[in-house]
Protein backbone atom coordinates (compact mmCIF):
# COMPACT_ATOMS: atom_id res chain seq x y z
CA UNK A 1 0.00 0.00 0.00
CA UNK A 2 1.61 3.22 -1.45
CA UNK A 3 -0.44 5.23 1.58
CA UNK A 4 1.35 6.10 4.50
CA UNK A 5 -0.12 4.98 8.12
CA UNK A 6 1.18 7.82 10.18
CA UNK A 7 -0.44 11.47 10.05
CA UNK A 8 2.38 13.79 9.52
CA UNK A 9 1.68 16.64 11.63
CA UNK A 10 5.23 18.65 11.65
CA UNK A 11 4.12 21.02 8.79
CA UNK A 12 0.72 22.19 10.86
CA UNK A 13 0.81 24.62 13.92
CA UNK A 14 -1.43 24.72 16.43
CA UNK A 15 -4.66 26.78 16.22
CA UNK A 16 -2.99 30.66 17.78
CA UNK A 17 -4.41 32.06 20.43
CA UNK A 18 -5.87 35.17 18.85
CA UNK A 19 -7.78 33.00 16.16
CA UNK A 20 -9.56 31.01 18.78
CA UNK A 21 -10.72 34.36 20.82
CA UNK A 22 -11.48 36.21 17.42
CA UNK A 23 -13.75 33.34 16.55
CA UNK A 24 -15.06 33.20 20.39
CA UNK A 25 -15.75 37.24 20.27
CA UNK A 26 -17.81 36.60 17.00
CA UNK A 27 -19.95 33.46 18.16
CA UNK A 28 -20.97 36.40 20.73
CA UNK A 29 -22.83 38.78 18.40
CA UNK A 30 -23.47 36.07 15.25
CA UNK A 31 -26.63 34.90 16.08
CA UNK A 32 -29.98 37.04 16.99
CA UNK A 33 -29.75 36.67 20.64
CA UNK A 34 -26.23 37.38 21.08
CA UNK A 35 -27.08 40.49 18.57
CA UNK A 36 -29.47 41.88 20.48
CA UNK A 37 -27.88 41.46 23.98
CA UNK A 38 -24.79 43.08 22.41
CA UNK A 39 -26.74 45.67 20.95
CA UNK A 40 -28.91 45.89 23.89
CA UNK A 41 -26.00 46.81 26.39
CA UNK A 42 -25.43 49.97 24.42
CA UNK A 43 -28.62 51.56 23.69
CA UNK A 44 -29.63 50.91 27.19
CA UNK A 45 -26.45 52.76 28.04
CA UNK A 46 -27.74 55.65 25.44
CA UNK A 47 -31.25 55.43 26.78
CA UNK A 48 -29.91 55.94 30.30
CA UNK A 49 -27.94 59.08 28.78
CA UNK A 50 -30.84 60.43 27.86
CA UNK A 51 -32.74 59.85 31.18
CA UNK A 52 -29.66 61.84 32.76
CA UNK A 53 -29.99 64.47 31.06
CA UNK A 54 -34.09 64.49 31.28
CA UNK A 55 -33.99 64.43 34.96
CA UNK A 56 -31.11 66.49 36.29
CA UNK A 57 -30.27 69.81 36.67
CA UNK A 58 -28.46 71.48 34.22
CA UNK A 59 -25.36 71.60 36.58
CA UNK A 60 -25.38 68.11 37.03
CA UNK A 61 -25.60 67.02 33.76
CA UNK A 62 -22.03 66.62 33.91
CA UNK A 63 -19.40 63.78 32.38
CA UNK A 64 -19.04 61.88 35.84
CA UNK A 65 -22.61 61.52 36.01
CA UNK A 66 -23.06 60.26 32.88
CA UNK A 67 -21.10 57.50 33.20
CA UNK A 68 -22.15 56.75 36.35
CA UNK A 69 -25.47 56.01 35.23
CA UNK A 70 -24.78 53.74 33.10
CA UNK A 71 -23.09 51.24 35.58
CA UNK A 72 -26.57 49.77 37.04
CA UNK A 73 -27.96 48.63 33.66
CA UNK A 74 -24.64 47.58 32.16
CA UNK A 75 -24.17 45.17 34.69
CA UNK A 76 -27.60 43.25 34.58
CA UNK A 77 -26.70 42.56 31.00
CA UNK A 78 -23.15 42.30 31.42
CA UNK A 79 -23.13 39.36 33.16
CA UNK A 80 -25.57 37.21 31.41
CA UNK A 81 -23.13 38.27 28.17
CA UNK A 82 -20.24 36.00 30.21
CA UNK A 83 -23.11 33.71 31.37
CA UNK A 84 -24.19 33.15 27.83
CA UNK A 85 -20.16 32.60 26.52
CA UNK A 86 -20.20 29.17 27.67
CA UNK A 87 -23.50 28.15 28.74
CA UNK A 88 -24.39 28.31 25.26
CA UNK A 89 -22.03 25.70 23.75
CA UNK A 90 -23.75 23.51 26.03
CA UNK A 91 -27.14 24.18 25.54
CA UNK A 92 -26.78 24.10 21.78
CA UNK A 93 -24.50 21.66 21.75
CA UNK A 94 -21.61 23.50 19.90
CA UNK A 95 -19.27 22.64 22.46
CA UNK A 96 -18.69 19.55 20.07
CA UNK A 97 -17.87 21.20 17.58
CA UNK A 98 -15.50 23.73 19.43
CA UNK A 99 -13.46 21.05 21.47
CA UNK A 100 -12.93 19.13 18.30
CA UNK A 101 -11.56 21.81 16.48
CA UNK A 102 -9.18 22.69 19.49
CA UNK A 103 -9.00 19.92 22.06
CA UNK A 104 -7.50 21.95 24.86
CA UNK A 105 -10.04 22.81 27.01
CA UNK A 106 -8.27 25.13 28.86
CA UNK A 107 -7.24 26.91 25.83
CA UNK A 108 -10.70 27.37 24.99
CA UNK A 109 -11.66 28.69 28.33
CA UNK A 110 -8.81 31.12 28.35
CA UNK A 111 -10.08 32.50 25.26
CA UNK A 112 -13.56 32.85 26.70
CA UNK A 113 -12.02 34.48 29.42
CA UNK A 114 -10.07 36.95 27.28
CA UNK A 115 -13.21 37.42 25.58
CA UNK A 116 -15.56 38.10 28.38
CA UNK A 117 -13.11 40.83 29.18
CA UNK A 118 -12.88 42.75 25.86
CA UNK A 119 -16.38 42.85 25.77
CA UNK A 120 -16.95 44.08 29.58
CA UNK A 121 -14.40 46.51 28.60
CA UNK A 122 -15.99 47.72 25.51
CA UNK A 123 -19.33 48.26 27.45
CA UNK A 124 -16.79 50.37 29.63
CA UNK A 125 -15.92 52.44 26.39
CA UNK A 126 -19.44 52.55 24.96
CA UNK A 127 -19.93 54.22 28.40
CA UNK A 128 -17.36 56.68 28.09
CA UNK A 129 -18.07 57.40 24.68
CA UNK A 130 -21.52 57.72 25.04
CA UNK A 131 -21.22 59.72 28.16
CA UNK A 132 -18.49 62.27 26.53
CA UNK A 133 -21.00 62.84 23.73
CA UNK A 134 -24.28 63.55 26.03
CA UNK A 135 -21.81 65.95 27.73
CA UNK A 136 -21.11 67.63 24.58
CA UNK A 137 -24.44 67.95 23.60
CA UNK A 138 -26.52 68.30 26.08
CA UNK A 139 -24.28 68.72 29.18
CA UNK A 140 -23.24 71.80 31.63
CA UNK A 141 -21.09 74.33 30.45
CA UNK A 142 -18.31 73.10 32.44
CA UNK A 143 -19.61 69.35 32.09
CA UNK A 144 -15.91 68.30 32.23
CA UNK A 145 -14.91 69.80 35.26
CA UNK A 146 -13.00 68.25 37.65
CA UNK A 147 -12.97 65.01 35.72
CA UNK A 148 -9.85 62.99 36.08
CA UNK A 149 -9.55 59.64 33.63
CA UNK A 150 -8.71 58.04 37.16
CA UNK A 151 -12.48 58.19 38.25
CA UNK A 152 -13.56 56.10 35.53
CA UNK A 153 -11.15 52.74 36.69
CA UNK A 154 -13.28 51.61 39.74
CA UNK A 155 -16.39 51.63 36.69
CA UNK A 156 -14.07 49.43 34.74
CA UNK A 157 -13.43 47.19 37.46
CA UNK A 158 -16.65 46.23 38.18
CA UNK A 159 -17.81 45.48 34.44
CA UNK A 160 -14.74 43.45 34.38
CA UNK A 161 -15.80 41.52 37.94
CA UNK A 162 -19.09 41.39 37.07
CA UNK A 163 -18.57 40.02 33.36
CA UNK A 164 -16.27 37.83 34.79
CA UNK A 165 -18.22 36.52 37.51
CA UNK A 166 -21.45 35.55 35.14
CA UNK A 167 -18.40 33.34 33.05
CA UNK A 168 -17.38 31.54 35.84
CA UNK A 169 -21.16 30.80 37.06
CA UNK A 170 -21.04 30.15 33.92
CA UNK A 171 -18.65 27.40 33.81
CA UNK A 172 -19.55 26.10 37.32
CA UNK A 173 -23.15 25.26 35.94
CA UNK A 174 -23.05 24.65 32.33
CA UNK A 175 -26.67 25.39 32.56
CA UNK A 176 -28.11 29.35 31.64
CA UNK A 177 -31.02 29.57 33.61
CA UNK A 178 -29.28 27.38 36.92
CA UNK A 179 -26.15 30.41 36.28
CA UNK A 180 -28.50 33.44 35.95
CA UNK A 181 -30.45 32.37 38.96
CA UNK A 182 -27.31 31.85 40.92
CA UNK A 183 -26.01 35.15 40.08
CA UNK A 184 -28.71 37.35 40.35
CA UNK A 185 -30.35 35.15 43.35
CA UNK A 186 -27.26 34.74 45.57
CA UNK A 187 -26.74 38.63 46.39
CA UNK A 188 -30.57 39.11 47.50
CA UNK A 189 -30.26 36.40 49.76
CA UNK A 190 -26.75 37.39 51.02
CA UNK A 191 -27.64 40.59 51.46
CA UNK A 192 -30.81 39.06 53.74
CA UNK A 193 -28.32 36.75 55.77
CA UNK A 194 -26.02 39.69 55.95
CA UNK A 195 -28.90 41.88 57.31
CA UNK A 196 -30.68 39.72 59.54
CA UNK A 197 -28.08 38.42 61.24
CA UNK A 198 -26.46 40.33 63.50
CA UNK A 199 -22.95 39.07 63.98
CA UNK A 200 -22.58 38.37 60.54
CA UNK A 201 -23.04 42.23 59.98
CA UNK A 202 -19.72 42.65 60.76
CA UNK A 203 -18.02 40.29 58.35
CA UNK A 204 -20.30 41.18 55.65
CA UNK A 205 -17.30 43.42 53.63
CA UNK A 206 -15.30 40.20 53.96
CA UNK A 207 -17.46 37.70 52.71
CA UNK A 208 -20.13 39.69 50.65
CA UNK A 209 -19.34 41.25 47.56
CA UNK A 210 -21.86 43.87 46.77
CA UNK A 211 -20.69 45.27 50.29
CA UNK A 212 -16.92 45.15 49.27
CA UNK A 213 -17.46 47.15 45.71
CA UNK A 214 -19.36 49.53 47.59
CA UNK A 215 -16.29 52.16 48.30
CA UNK A 216 -16.03 51.34 44.34
CA UNK A 217 -19.57 52.97 43.49
CA UNK A 218 -18.37 56.00 44.82
CA UNK A 219 -15.79 56.22 42.28
CA UNK A 220 -13.01 56.43 43.95
CA UNK A 221 -10.36 54.13 43.64
CA UNK A 222 -8.49 55.52 46.91
CA UNK A 223 -9.47 52.78 48.92
CA UNK A 224 -7.89 52.20 52.15
CA UNK A 225 -5.29 48.91 52.64
CA UNK A 226 -8.50 46.95 54.46
CA UNK A 227 -11.01 48.10 52.10
CA UNK A 228 -8.55 46.57 48.60
CA UNK A 229 -8.11 43.02 51.08
CA UNK A 230 -12.10 42.70 51.47
CA UNK A 231 -12.57 43.03 47.76
CA UNK A 232 -9.78 40.76 47.15
CA UNK A 233 -11.44 38.40 49.55
CA UNK A 234 -14.98 38.39 48.08
CA UNK A 235 -13.28 38.03 44.52
CA UNK A 236 -11.76 35.32 45.57
CA UNK A 237 -14.94 33.72 47.07
CA UNK A 238 -17.12 34.73 44.75
CA UNK A 239 -15.11 34.64 41.21
CA UNK A 240 -12.08 33.16 41.54
CA UNK A 241 -13.50 29.89 43.41
CA UNK A 242 -16.18 29.34 41.15
CA UNK A 243 -14.13 30.33 38.01
CA UNK A 244 -11.78 27.60 38.88
CA UNK A 245 -14.49 25.17 40.08
CA UNK A 246 -16.10 25.57 37.00
CA UNK A 247 -12.76 25.33 34.63
CA UNK A 248 -11.74 21.57 36.70
CA UNK A 249 -15.54 20.55 35.72
CA UNK A 250 -15.00 21.43 32.32
CA UNK A 251 -11.57 19.78 32.11
CA UNK A 252 -13.35 16.39 33.31
CA UNK A 253 -17.30 16.86 31.65
CA UNK A 254 -17.94 14.59 29.03
CA UNK A 255 -19.06 17.17 26.12
CA UNK A 256 -22.50 15.84 24.73
CA UNK B 1 -4.94 5.16 10.18
CA UNK B 2 -7.25 5.07 12.65
CA UNK B 3 -6.36 2.71 15.63
CA UNK B 4 -8.34 1.31 18.52
CA UNK B 5 -6.99 -0.74 21.22
CA UNK B 6 -8.73 -2.47 24.18
CA UNK B 7 -11.50 0.69 24.26
CA UNK B 8 -13.61 0.29 26.94
CA UNK B 9 -16.15 3.11 28.51
CA UNK B 10 -18.27 2.39 31.29
CA UNK B 11 -20.90 4.30 32.79
CA UNK B 12 -21.85 2.92 36.37
CA UNK B 13 -22.66 -0.41 35.83
CA UNK B 14 -23.44 -0.14 32.10
CA UNK B 15 -20.10 -1.39 29.64
CA UNK B 16 -20.83 0.89 26.55
CA UNK B 17 -17.95 -0.16 24.80
CA UNK B 18 -16.80 -3.43 25.48
CA UNK B 19 -12.80 -3.57 24.82
CA UNK B 20 -13.21 -2.71 21.28
CA UNK B 21 -10.11 -3.58 18.80
CA UNK B 22 -10.38 -2.40 15.25
CA UNK B 23 -8.55 -0.34 13.08
CA UNK B 24 -9.55 1.96 9.73
CA UNK B 25 -7.20 2.01 6.53
CA UNK B 26 -6.26 4.37 3.97
CA UNK B 27 -7.87 4.23 0.84
CA UNK B 28 -10.90 2.71 2.41
CA UNK B 29 -14.52 3.35 4.08
CA UNK B 30 -14.94 1.67 6.71
CA UNK B 31 -18.36 1.40 7.77
CA UNK B 32 -19.29 1.09 11.29
CA UNK B 33 -22.91 -0.75 11.99
CA UNK B 34 -24.86 -1.70 15.31
CA UNK B 35 -27.94 -1.24 16.41
CA UNK B 36 -29.12 1.76 18.22
CA UNK B 37 -27.23 2.09 21.60
CA UNK B 38 -24.49 -0.16 20.81
CA UNK B 39 -21.98 1.98 21.45
CA UNK B 40 -21.10 3.38 18.01
CA UNK B 41 -20.94 6.61 18.98
CA UNK B 42 -19.69 6.28 22.46
CA UNK B 43 -16.64 4.84 20.19
CA UNK B 44 -16.62 8.02 18.01
CA UNK B 45 -16.48 10.67 20.93
CA UNK B 46 -13.11 8.83 22.79
CA UNK B 47 -11.84 8.89 19.19
CA UNK B 48 -11.91 12.91 19.07
CA UNK B 49 -10.90 13.31 22.68
CA UNK B 50 -14.75 14.35 23.65
CA UNK B 51 -15.02 11.40 25.97
CA UNK B 52 -12.57 10.00 28.18
CA UNK B 53 -12.16 6.53 27.82
CA UNK B 54 -11.90 3.76 30.69
CA UNK B 55 -9.16 1.40 29.10
CA UNK B 56 -7.64 1.06 26.36
CA UNK B 57 -6.77 4.19 23.95
CA UNK B 58 -7.09 5.17 20.23
CA UNK B 59 -4.82 6.97 17.91
CA UNK B 60 -4.94 8.78 14.76
CA UNK B 61 -2.12 8.17 12.32
CA UNK B 62 0.14 7.76 15.55
CA UNK B 63 -1.25 10.45 17.41
CA UNK B 64 -3.76 11.04 20.66
CA UNK B 65 -5.98 13.38 18.68
CA UNK B 66 -5.68 15.98 21.64
CA UNK B 67 -1.83 16.07 20.18
CA UNK B 68 -2.80 16.67 16.99
CA UNK B 69 -1.93 20.37 16.10
CA UNK B 70 -4.89 22.14 14.03
CA UNK B 71 -6.36 18.98 14.26
CA UNK B 72 -9.12 19.86 11.89
CA UNK B 73 -6.69 20.51 9.17
CA UNK B 74 -6.36 16.45 9.79
CA UNK B 75 -9.66 15.26 11.18
CA UNK B 76 -12.77 15.57 10.04
CA UNK B 77 -15.22 15.54 12.61
CA UNK B 78 -18.78 14.87 11.94
CA UNK B 79 -20.66 13.72 15.26
CA UNK B 80 -24.35 15.22 15.63
CA UNK B 81 -25.13 17.29 12.48
CA UNK B 82 -27.55 18.95 14.83
CA UNK B 83 -25.15 20.11 17.39
CA UNK B 84 -24.78 23.92 15.96
CA UNK B 85 -26.64 26.65 17.23
CA UNK B 86 -29.80 26.81 15.26
CA UNK B 87 -29.69 30.65 15.42
CA UNK B 88 -26.42 30.71 13.20
CA UNK B 89 -26.56 30.52 9.50
CA UNK B 90 -24.92 27.79 7.71
CA UNK B 91 -22.68 30.21 6.38
CA UNK B 92 -21.70 31.51 9.82
CA UNK B 93 -21.49 28.28 11.01
CA UNK B 94 -18.64 26.98 8.42
CA UNK B 95 -16.87 30.75 8.88
CA UNK B 96 -16.38 30.04 12.48
CA UNK B 97 -15.07 26.60 11.44
CA UNK B 98 -12.69 27.94 8.56
CA UNK B 99 -11.55 31.01 11.10
CA UNK B 100 -10.36 28.81 14.04
CA UNK B 101 -8.65 26.70 11.41
CA UNK B 102 -7.27 29.37 9.59
CA UNK B 103 -8.71 29.28 6.14
CA UNK B 104 -9.54 31.91 4.29
CA UNK B 105 -13.56 32.45 3.32
CA UNK B 106 -13.54 31.40 -0.27
CA UNK B 107 -13.04 27.51 1.63
CA UNK B 108 -16.40 28.19 2.78
CA UNK B 109 -17.46 28.97 -0.57
CA UNK B 110 -16.26 25.72 -2.03
CA UNK B 111 -17.79 23.76 0.59
CA UNK B 112 -21.51 25.25 0.39
CA UNK B 113 -20.86 23.92 -3.46
CA UNK B 114 -19.72 20.85 -3.28
CA UNK B 115 -22.57 20.31 -0.62
CA UNK B 116 -24.94 21.62 -2.96
CA UNK B 117 -26.05 24.44 -0.72
CA UNK B 118 -27.24 26.96 -2.52
CA UNK B 119 -26.01 30.74 -1.22
CA UNK B 120 -29.55 31.30 -0.78
CA UNK B 121 -29.70 28.02 1.58
CA UNK B 122 -26.59 28.84 3.56
CA UNK B 123 -27.63 32.38 4.39
CA UNK B 124 -30.68 30.71 6.27
CA UNK B 125 -30.35 29.80 9.95
CA UNK B 126 -29.86 26.78 10.87
CA UNK B 127 -33.07 26.21 12.67
CA UNK B 128 -34.49 26.28 9.46
CA UNK B 129 -32.67 23.23 8.04
CA UNK B 130 -34.53 19.81 6.87
CA UNK B 131 -32.02 16.89 8.68
CA UNK B 132 -30.67 16.41 4.76
CA UNK B 133 -29.32 20.39 4.54
CA UNK B 134 -27.79 19.98 8.34
CA UNK B 135 -25.90 16.66 7.15
CA UNK B 136 -25.13 18.42 4.23
CA UNK B 137 -23.69 21.25 6.09
CA UNK B 138 -22.39 19.18 8.45
CA UNK B 139 -19.80 16.94 5.97
CA UNK B 140 -19.00 20.24 4.96
CA UNK B 141 -17.85 21.21 8.01
CA UNK B 142 -15.61 17.77 8.28
CA UNK B 143 -13.75 18.65 4.74
CA UNK B 144 -13.50 22.17 5.36
CA UNK B 145 -10.04 21.65 6.56
CA UNK B 146 -9.22 19.26 3.52
CA UNK B 147 -8.48 16.36 6.68
CA UNK B 148 -7.40 13.24 5.33
CA UNK B 149 -9.15 11.61 7.90
CA UNK B 150 -12.77 11.51 8.17
CA UNK B 151 -14.87 10.40 11.72
CA UNK B 152 -18.28 10.70 10.70
CA UNK B 153 -21.80 9.52 12.84
CA UNK B 154 -24.89 8.59 10.96
CA UNK B 155 -23.84 10.85 8.18
CA UNK B 156 -26.26 9.56 6.07
CA UNK B 157 -29.04 9.86 8.39
CA UNK B 158 -32.01 11.89 7.02
CA UNK B 159 -30.54 11.87 3.27
CA UNK B 160 -33.31 10.82 0.86
CA UNK B 161 -32.00 7.69 -1.88
CA UNK B 162 -30.58 10.14 -4.14
CA UNK B 163 -28.61 12.08 -1.14
CA UNK B 164 -27.13 8.68 -0.32
CA UNK B 165 -25.86 7.88 -3.68
CA UNK B 166 -24.40 11.14 -3.56
CA UNK B 167 -22.70 10.77 -0.24
CA UNK B 168 -21.06 7.00 -1.32
CA UNK B 169 -19.63 9.14 -4.35
CA UNK B 170 -18.01 11.62 -2.41
CA UNK B 171 -16.60 9.34 0.32
CA UNK B 172 -15.34 7.07 -2.53
CA UNK B 173 -13.39 9.19 -4.27
CA UNK B 174 -12.28 10.91 -1.11
CA UNK B 175 -10.74 7.38 -0.25
CA UNK B 176 -9.55 6.69 -3.76
CA UNK B 177 -7.28 9.57 -3.11
CA UNK B 178 -6.25 8.45 -0.28
CA UNK B 179 -8.60 9.29 2.65
CA UNK B 180 -9.46 7.31 5.77
CA UNK B 181 -13.15 7.04 6.31
CA UNK B 182 -14.99 5.85 9.38
CA UNK B 183 -18.63 5.50 9.45
CA UNK B 184 -21.57 4.43 11.16
CA UNK B 185 -24.76 3.39 10.32
CA UNK B 186 -27.26 1.38 12.22
CA UNK B 187 -29.01 0.75 8.55
CA UNK B 188 -26.76 -2.10 6.94
CA UNK B 189 -28.02 -1.00 3.73
CA UNK B 190 -26.36 2.54 4.02
CA UNK B 191 -22.99 0.66 4.70
CA UNK B 192 -23.44 -2.01 2.18
CA UNK B 193 -23.16 0.58 -0.01
CA UNK B 194 -20.92 3.21 1.09
CA UNK B 195 -18.33 0.84 2.91
CA UNK B 196 -15.11 -1.51 1.91
CA UNK B 197 -14.81 -2.58 5.30
CA UNK B 198 -17.34 -3.25 7.80
CA UNK B 199 -17.19 -3.45 11.94
CA UNK B 200 -20.04 -4.66 13.49
CA UNK B 201 -21.00 -4.10 16.83
CA UNK B 202 -23.48 -4.96 19.39
CA UNK B 203 -23.59 -4.18 22.86
CA UNK B 204 -20.49 -2.39 23.16
CA UNK B 205 -18.06 -5.61 21.35
CA UNK B 206 -16.96 -5.82 17.81
CA UNK B 207 -18.89 -9.06 16.46
CA UNK B 208 -17.23 -9.41 13.50
CA UNK B 209 -15.54 -7.12 11.11
CA UNK B 210 -14.22 -7.40 7.35
CA UNK B 211 -15.00 -6.73 4.22
CA UNK B 212 -18.58 -8.01 2.66
CA UNK B 213 -17.05 -11.16 0.74
CA UNK B 214 -15.11 -12.32 3.83
CA UNK B 215 -18.52 -11.48 6.14
CA UNK B 216 -20.37 -13.67 3.94
CA UNK B 217 -17.79 -16.39 3.48
CA UNK B 218 -17.72 -16.58 6.98
CA UNK B 219 -20.88 -17.11 7.76
CA UNK B 220 -21.49 -19.67 4.60
CA UNK B 221 -22.60 -16.82 2.37
CA UNK B 222 -24.99 -19.68 0.01
CA UNK B 223 -27.22 -19.49 -3.03
CA UNK B 224 -31.19 -19.41 -3.11
CA UNK B 225 -32.60 -22.11 -5.70
CA UNK B 226 -36.17 -22.76 -6.50
CA UNK B 227 -36.91 -25.59 -8.72
CA UNK B 228 -39.99 -27.66 -9.85
CA UNK B 229 -39.18 -30.18 -7.44
CA UNK B 230 -37.06 -29.01 -4.08
CA UNK B 231 -37.30 -32.64 -2.42
CA UNK B 232 -35.54 -34.06 -5.60
CA UNK B 233 -32.69 -31.21 -5.46
CA UNK B 234 -32.66 -31.16 -1.79
CA UNK B 235 -32.15 -34.69 -1.71
CA UNK B 236 -29.49 -34.91 -4.38
CA UNK B 237 -27.64 -31.54 -2.55
CA UNK B 238 -27.59 -33.27 0.54
CA UNK B 239 -26.43 -36.43 -1.30
CA UNK B 240 -22.88 -34.31 -2.57
CA UNK B 241 -22.60 -32.79 1.02
CA UNK B 242 -24.17 -29.27 0.40
CA UNK B 243 -26.03 -28.16 3.18
CA UNK B 244 -29.64 -27.31 2.96
CA UNK B 245 -32.25 -25.94 4.08
CA UNK B 246 -35.74 -24.97 3.27
CA UNK B 247 -36.36 -21.22 2.33
CA UNK B 248 -39.81 -19.99 0.99
CA UNK B 249 -40.84 -21.50 -1.82
CA UNK B 250 -37.07 -22.26 -2.12
CA UNK B 251 -34.40 -23.91 -0.95
CA UNK B 252 -31.24 -22.15 1.03
CA UNK B 253 -28.03 -24.35 0.04
CA UNK B 254 -24.04 -23.32 1.17
CA UNK B 255 -22.67 -23.53 -2.09
CA UNK B 256 -22.33 -21.30 -5.03
CA UNK B 257 -24.72 -20.80 -7.82
CA UNK B 258 -22.73 -22.72 -10.40
CA UNK B 259 -22.78 -25.86 -8.10
CA UNK B 260 -26.43 -25.73 -7.72
CA UNK B 261 -26.94 -25.10 -10.87
CA UNK B 262 -24.41 -28.85 -11.79
CA UNK B 263 -26.26 -30.50 -8.90
CA UNK B 264 -29.81 -29.26 -10.75
CA UNK B 265 -28.46 -30.71 -14.33
CA UNK B 266 -27.72 -33.81 -12.31
CA UNK B 267 -30.79 -34.46 -11.06
CA UNK B 268 -32.80 -33.50 -13.87
CA UNK B 269 -34.69 -30.97 -12.33
CA UNK B 270 -35.66 -27.61 -13.84
CA UNK B 271 -34.69 -24.37 -11.98
CA UNK B 272 -36.77 -22.22 -11.94
CA UNK B 273 -34.80 -19.26 -10.01
CA UNK B 274 -31.02 -19.49 -8.81
CA UNK B 275 -29.42 -16.59 -6.96
CA UNK B 276 -26.80 -15.02 -4.33
CA UNK B 277 -29.07 -15.59 -0.97
CA UNK B 278 -30.51 -12.12 -0.58
CA UNK B 279 -30.60 -10.40 2.59
CA UNK B 280 -27.57 -12.62 3.59
CA UNK B 281 -25.41 -9.76 4.95
CA UNK B 282 -28.88 -8.62 6.95
CA UNK B 283 -28.98 -12.10 8.13
CA UNK B 284 -25.54 -12.26 9.91
CA UNK B 285 -26.27 -8.36 11.34
CA UNK B 286 -29.18 -9.16 12.73
CA UNK B 287 -27.90 -12.83 14.26
CA UNK B 288 -24.57 -10.83 15.52
CA UNK B 289 -26.49 -8.08 17.00
CA UNK B 290 -29.30 -10.06 17.80
CA UNK B 291 -29.26 -9.90 21.30
CA UNK B 292 -29.14 -6.06 21.53
CA UNK B 293 -32.44 -5.81 19.45
CA UNK B 294 -35.03 -4.32 21.30
CA UNK B 295 -37.45 -5.77 18.80
CA UNK B 296 -37.15 -9.60 18.57
CA UNK B 297 -36.33 -10.53 15.41
CA UNK B 298 -38.43 -13.50 14.74
CA UNK B 299 -37.66 -13.66 10.90
CA UNK B 300 -34.26 -13.06 11.22
CA UNK B 301 -33.88 -16.84 9.03
CA UNK B 302 -35.82 -15.83 6.48
CA UNK B 303 -34.69 -12.01 5.66
CA UNK B 304 -36.97 -10.18 6.84
CA UNK B 305 -36.77 -6.70 7.58
CA UNK B 306 -36.57 -5.45 11.44
CA UNK B 307 -36.56 -1.76 11.08
CA UNK B 308 -33.72 -1.33 14.18
CA UNK B 309 -33.80 2.56 14.33
CA UNK B 310 -37.48 3.27 14.74
CA UNK B 311 -37.87 3.90 18.18
CA UNK B 312 -34.55 4.41 19.88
Amino acid sequence: MSTTMTLDTSGTAAVPFGRLLKVELRKSWDTRAGLWLVGSIVAITAVVMVVVFLVSDSDERTFGNFVGAAYAPQSVLLPVLGILLVTSEWSQRTAMVTFALEPSRSRVVAAKTAAAMILGAGAFVAAVGLAALATLLGGADDGFRGFEWVDTVPFLLLQLFTVLQGLAYGLLWLNTPAAIVTFFGLPIVMNLVFTLVDWLRDAAAWVDLTTAQLPLFENDIDLSGEQWAQLGSTVLLWIVVPFVLGWLRLLRAEVK
Amino acid sequence: MIEVQGLTRRYGDFLAVDDVTFSCEPGKVTGFLGPNGAGKTTTMRVMVGLTAPTRGRVTIGGHAYRDIPNPGRHVGVLLDAGAQHGGRTGREILQLGAATMGLPDSRVDEMLAMVSLSPKEAKRRMRNYSLGMKQRLGIAHALLGDPSVLILDEPANGLDPAGIRWMRDLLRGYAQRGGTVLLSSHLLNEVELIADEMVLIGQGKIVAQGDKRSLLASRGGGTLAVSQDNAALAEQLRRQGFEVAPAGDGLRVGADAAEVGRVALEARVVLTELRPSGGGLEDIFLELTGGTQREQVAGAGTGTTVDTGANA
